[in-house]
């Protein structure tokens, strides 16, 4: 996990106004109605702290492993879809990695977007939700908030580092302030799919005012090959995705709780 | 959907002794009634509808008959290839008597031969392509047709073969141009086929004999002597047409007195074109909002129902969907899956501001729906982001549902020709009745790169093809160097390209002339020279590695250029990167200009397209190595593709570079296909429709051409691959034009599956 410090507060630090913020990005995509409603343009940003057994995106861990890049720089990429992203309806996503490792950038360039008067998404576990100032969340129209696991046994075995209390504060933070949040949820046979893991989570998301709607995401194997190239081995090589029957299962988890899920 | 109606279709209403109806009772007045032109009566007459498709009906049990009576039928055909051939009648308009597919049943009559799916010999066109057809199919050519078209009768294909120069049949032989029509109907003329019915056939006879007889004041230069032939031959086929309707019970000397009439008219004009021209691409041109007109009136008057206007328009698509033409295995590898392109475009807007979408553009589209996803006719959106919503919607569903339909770019379209403009084949506009082109096939870009690098030799066959020049000395290619040669290639590829399609479209005006097509169109016609390239994405892809990064080059004993490595990390034309893009941008005008300074057969206006329907697999395996890093033989994307997989960015990305590339260089069309799984649209049905419409309106927003949308997962094609007996309704889009999955040859099946799957769009 990256230590380094976050940086005091809000995109605008007294006294450093000539210094560009610059962040580290791994790559950017344009995505359709999965990262958020309608066309996206979404941003990942390199490093996490959590190290996801599923994690399919192995090589967004480190910041190392993106470049480095100016606010700027990502808003000329951004103007070359506004055009397209407000006639065909969407927005900007930023997603990694985790972004909140990157507060003072993600802020930034979540103000730019937003200024622009397009709709803005970030994608984050809510681990370093604390990171996150009430300038962010400001420029900030939809929160993807990644729950990982309710047990906090599971929840330390699928990430291996962390815990879900900040996500939960992160959560609770959000509802109060009136963020809409879309909450996520990776299903995975034999490590996240115990009745009362899910219960938790639903508990959870049925307890914050903002949730619109609840993703259940089934576990994939498609970035498998990404281990391979790293040199790395993919925990989850030998897990098979749900079955139809555990993901009605659980979708009936969070529905049995008035949640709208998907 | 279930059918519990048995037929909605009233049996014949008007009794014996009846007084006739008058035929344009309730119409709107106008110009339309003065002269020959229907756009004007469209425009006096339609009523757009912009509510949503909750309206429409199923199928009745009658329509799931018929159709079903063919089903037993397409299976023989697709295990046998073709179904059957009359070998021994060339045909005409009037060569067959008429035939039936359940004659008690059908509402809509006539088919090209006696029987159903039985196809006709046209040896106009070209007797050998018919004579390899029979042998490959197991039939024996029919000796008496064989005499005829070897001692008494010149055919197209013989007379081109006459008149070629060497160079173009050196540039022929080694595939640096492709799919000429010179053995076979060039097709892409839009006959207007409404006008039989707005007008009857005596009415068009009676306008056709006043044009010949106003050229009498004319010298008789070799143009004037032409056009006198030729609308004579004109005044021929109409007469034909008017017999041939007659063999099944119809006079249609007169116009069309209802919805149902208005129908069939329309078809046996389009149907005596199926029998005259075995043409590359026999398009229906843009009916629906013209009938609707009729229907409309018909509701109105209580004459039909909705279930019954529905099942008209599905008893004419089943017989839109039989059209069958005898071509060569050669043929299909062209152009596979045995396309026909009974072209329609649906939609669009009316200059007027206001939307030319009515409620049979809708009943069109059901029939995807009420007889199941297939290829043909091949529906085609004329999409503009001012389209009623619930159209557009309607479009998008379908889109899911069966990726049977493509899209094309009103908002280009309509400025550039007019709001009464079709399309022919896949991409190629033409205002109904007032324009026609002499398709042209293309020419290999990418091969061309390597002819500059080469001297002018041909990088497989070592042959001198091009004019011989200095070719590009040093162990890495240098950007400045190579453009400067590209540039003279291009100019004799343009040159060499042109004068083929001149001689060409000479000969099949001589020996293959589209006597009806050509009647239903104004005179003077206006006429499109429509040339098209292949191999772009390659080409740009190529200089940008050169300019971007360092391309070795691999040389062998002769000095030919046969490979090169890549170092560096060049940008890709499909990311909507500038960089890559601007020299797609850049080559695409370019050529067009080259193409532009060429003298041109009838003073045709020229065009081009970015185009290669399947071809692109056959451009690909005749072309060497190239300095972006495909290999020798690896199958070319399709149209104004990207390079599969080069483009990392998603769909967007990639719809966004091939925006870029300017119409206005590009008249004859520009296209991109995309294949995104369900899921890469969005999580609910609802979603993905609003999702994939506001796709659409971004990219024509952004000046997109085309788009034909695939939305499947890849794990459905792999099994169609593996069982195609479970998907015999299975419609892809491919270059332009759909097909059957299970119709394409195992490679171009692979291609299709190989091809960039954005699992989110």
């Amino acid at each position: 996990m990256t230590t380094r410090p976050a940086p005091p507060s809000g995109p605008h630090r007294p006294g450093r106004t000539d210094a560009p913020t610059v962040g580290s990005v791994h790559s950017w995509d344009v995505s359709v109605g999965v990262d958020g409603p309608g066309v996206r343009f979404v941003a990942f940003l390199a490093g996490c702290p959590l190290r996801c057994r599923y994690c399919h995106s192995p090589d967004t861990w480190y910041r190392r492993s993106g470049r480095t890049r100016t606010v700027d720089e990502v808003m000329v990429e951004v103007e070359r879809y506004r055009r397209f992203i407000s006639v065909a309806g969407g927005g900007v996503t930023l997603s990694g990695g985790e972004p909140l490792l990157q507060p003072r950038f993600s802020g930034e360039v979540l103000r730019r977007c937003h200024d622009l008067g397009l709709h803005t998404a970030l994608d984050t576990s809510g681990f370093l939700g604390v990171r996150a100032d009430d300038a962010l969340l400001d420029a900030t129209d939809l929160v993807l908030l990644d729950v990982k696991s309710w047990d906090p046994a599971t929840y330390r075995r699928v990430t291996r580092t962390g815990s879900v209390t900040p996500t939960v504060r992160f959560g609770r933070r959000l509802a109060d302030r009136g963020t809409p949040i879309w909450i996520r949820f990776v299903l995975v046979p034999g490590l996240t799919d115990a009745v009362q893991n899910v219960a938790g989570v639903a508990d959870f998301a049925a307890g914050l005012a903002t949730v619109q709607r609840v993703e259940v995401l089934p576990f994939h194997r498609l970035g498998a090959h990404k281990y391979a190239e790293l040199g790395l081995t993919f925990p989850l090589a030998d897990t098979q995705p749900p079955g139809p029957d555990l993901l009605a299962r659980v979708r009936g988890q969070f529905a049995e709780r008035g949640l709208t899920v998907y | 959907m279930r059918a519990t109606v048995v037929t909605a279709f009233d049996r014949p209403r008007e009794k014996l002794g009846a007084p006739p109806l008058d035929a344009w009772r309730d119409f709107t007045d106008g110009t339309w009634q003065d002269t020959i032109d229907v756009a004007d009566f469209i425009r006096a007459n339609h009523e757009p509808y912009t509510g949503d498709a909750a309206f429409l009906t199923g199928a009745t049990c009658r329509t799931l008959e018929v159709w079903g009576a063919l089903a037993a039928l397409f299976v023989e055909e697709r295990r046998r290839g073709v179904l059957d051939i009359d070998t021994a009648t060339p045909s005409t308009i009037t060569a067959h008597g008429p035939g039936y597919i359940d004659r008690d049943r059908e509402l809509i009559v006539g088919l090209q031969t006696d029987a159903p799916l039985r196809r006709a010999i046209m040896p106009a066109g070209g007797l050998r392509l018919v004579e390899t057809a029979l042998r490959a199919y197991g039939y024996e050519p029919d000796p008496a047709v064989h005499r005829i078209f070897t001692s008494y009768r010149r055919t197209h294909n013989d007379a081109v073969f006459d008149a070629y120069p060497a160079d173009v049949l050196a540039a022929r032989r080694s595939h640096i141009i492709t799919g000429l029509p010179d053995s076979y109907g060039r097709g892409r003329i839009i006959g207007d086929y409404r006008r039989v019915a707005l007008y009857g056939v005596d009415r068009l006879v009676a306008e056709r004999r006043a044009v010949r007889e106003s050229l009498d004041e004319r010298p008789s230069t070799d143009d004037v002597i032409r056009d006198r032939e030729e609308l004579a031959e004109q005044i021929r086929a109409l007469d034909e047409l008017k017999r041939m309707a007659a063999s099944y019970g119809h006079d249609i000397s007169g116009p069309a007195t209802t919805g149902r009439e208005a129908i069939q008219w329309l078809y046996f004009a389009y149907l005596a074109a199926t029998k005259e021209q075995n043409g590359a691409a026999m398009s229906l041109g843009r009916t629906a909002t013209f009938l609707d007109v009729y229907l409309r009136r018909d509701l109105a008057e209580g004459r039909l129902t909705e279930m019954a206007a529905q099942e008209l328009i599905d008893d004419f698509v089943i017989k839109l969907r039989i059209i069958r033409f005898l071509r060569t295995p050669d043929y299909d590898q062209l152009f596979s899956g045995d396309p026909t392109w009974v072209t329609e475009a649906l939609g669009g807007m009316g200059v007027d501001g206001r939307p030319l979408v009515t409620r049979t553009s809708f009943r069109y589209l059901q029939t995807l729906y009420n007889l199941g996803p297939a290829p043909e006719p091949n529906l085609t959106v004329l999409w503009s982001p001012r389209l009623p919503a619930g159209f557009k919607r309607f479009c998008a569903q379908v889109s899911l549902d069966t990726s049977a339909i493509q899209y094309e770019n009103d908002e280009l379209i309509r400025p550039a020709y007019d709001d009464d403009t079709a399309i022919a084949c896949c991409v190629s506009a033409l205002r109904v009745g007032r324009d026609m082109q002499f398709f042209g096939a293309r020419a290999n870009l990418a091969k061309a790169l390597l002819y500059a690098i080469n001297g002018g030799r041909d990088e497989v066959s070592g042959a001198q093809v091009a004019p011989a020049t200095p070719p590009v000395h040093g162990e890495v290619l240098d950007y400045d160097t190579v453009l400067a040669a590209y540039d003279r290639t291009l100019d004799w590829l343009a040159e060499t390209y042109v004068d083929a399609l001149n001689v060409i479209h000479h000969q099949h005006d001589r020996y293959a002339y589209e006597r009806l097509e050509m009647a239903l169109h104004d005179h003077p016609v206006r006429r499109f020279m429509a040339t098209g390239i292949a191999g772009l994405s390659v080409a740009v892809d190529s200089l940008a590695a050169i300019r971007y990064g360092r391309v070795r080059v691999l040389r062998d004993d002769t000095g030919l250029a046969v490979d090169y490595t890549v170092e560096g990390e060049p940008p890709r034309y499909g990311n909507n990167d500038d960089r890559a893009d601007s020299i797609a941008v850049w080559l695409t005008e370019a050529f067009a200009a080259k193409l532009r300074r060429q003298r041109t057969y009838r003073d045709s206006e020229l065009t081009m397209s970015v185009l290669t329907i399947t071809s692109n697999v056959v451009y690909g395996k005749h072309t060497g190595n190239t300095p972006d890093g495909r290999r020798a033989g690896e199958p070319f994307a399709p149209g104004a593709n990207p390079m599969n997989g080069r483009d990392t960015h998603g769909l967007v990305a990639a719809a966004l570079s091939v925006a870029k590339l300017p119409y206005d260089a590009a008249r004859d069309g520009i296209s991109l296909t995309g294949t995104v799984t369900p899921d890469g649209l969005g999580r609910t049905r609802q979603e993905r429709i609003d999702n994939l419409a506001g796709v659409l309106d971004g990219y024509t927003d952004a000046g997109g051409f085309h788009l034909n949308v695939n939305v499947l997962d890849r794990a459905t094609l792999v099994d169609a691959m593996a069982h195609p007996e479970r998907y015999p309704q299975l419609t892809v889009r491919v270059s332009g034009y759909a097909v059957n999955f299970v119709r394409l040859t195992p490679e171009q099946q692979r291609d299709v599956v190989s091809r960039t799957f954005h699992g989110s769009l």
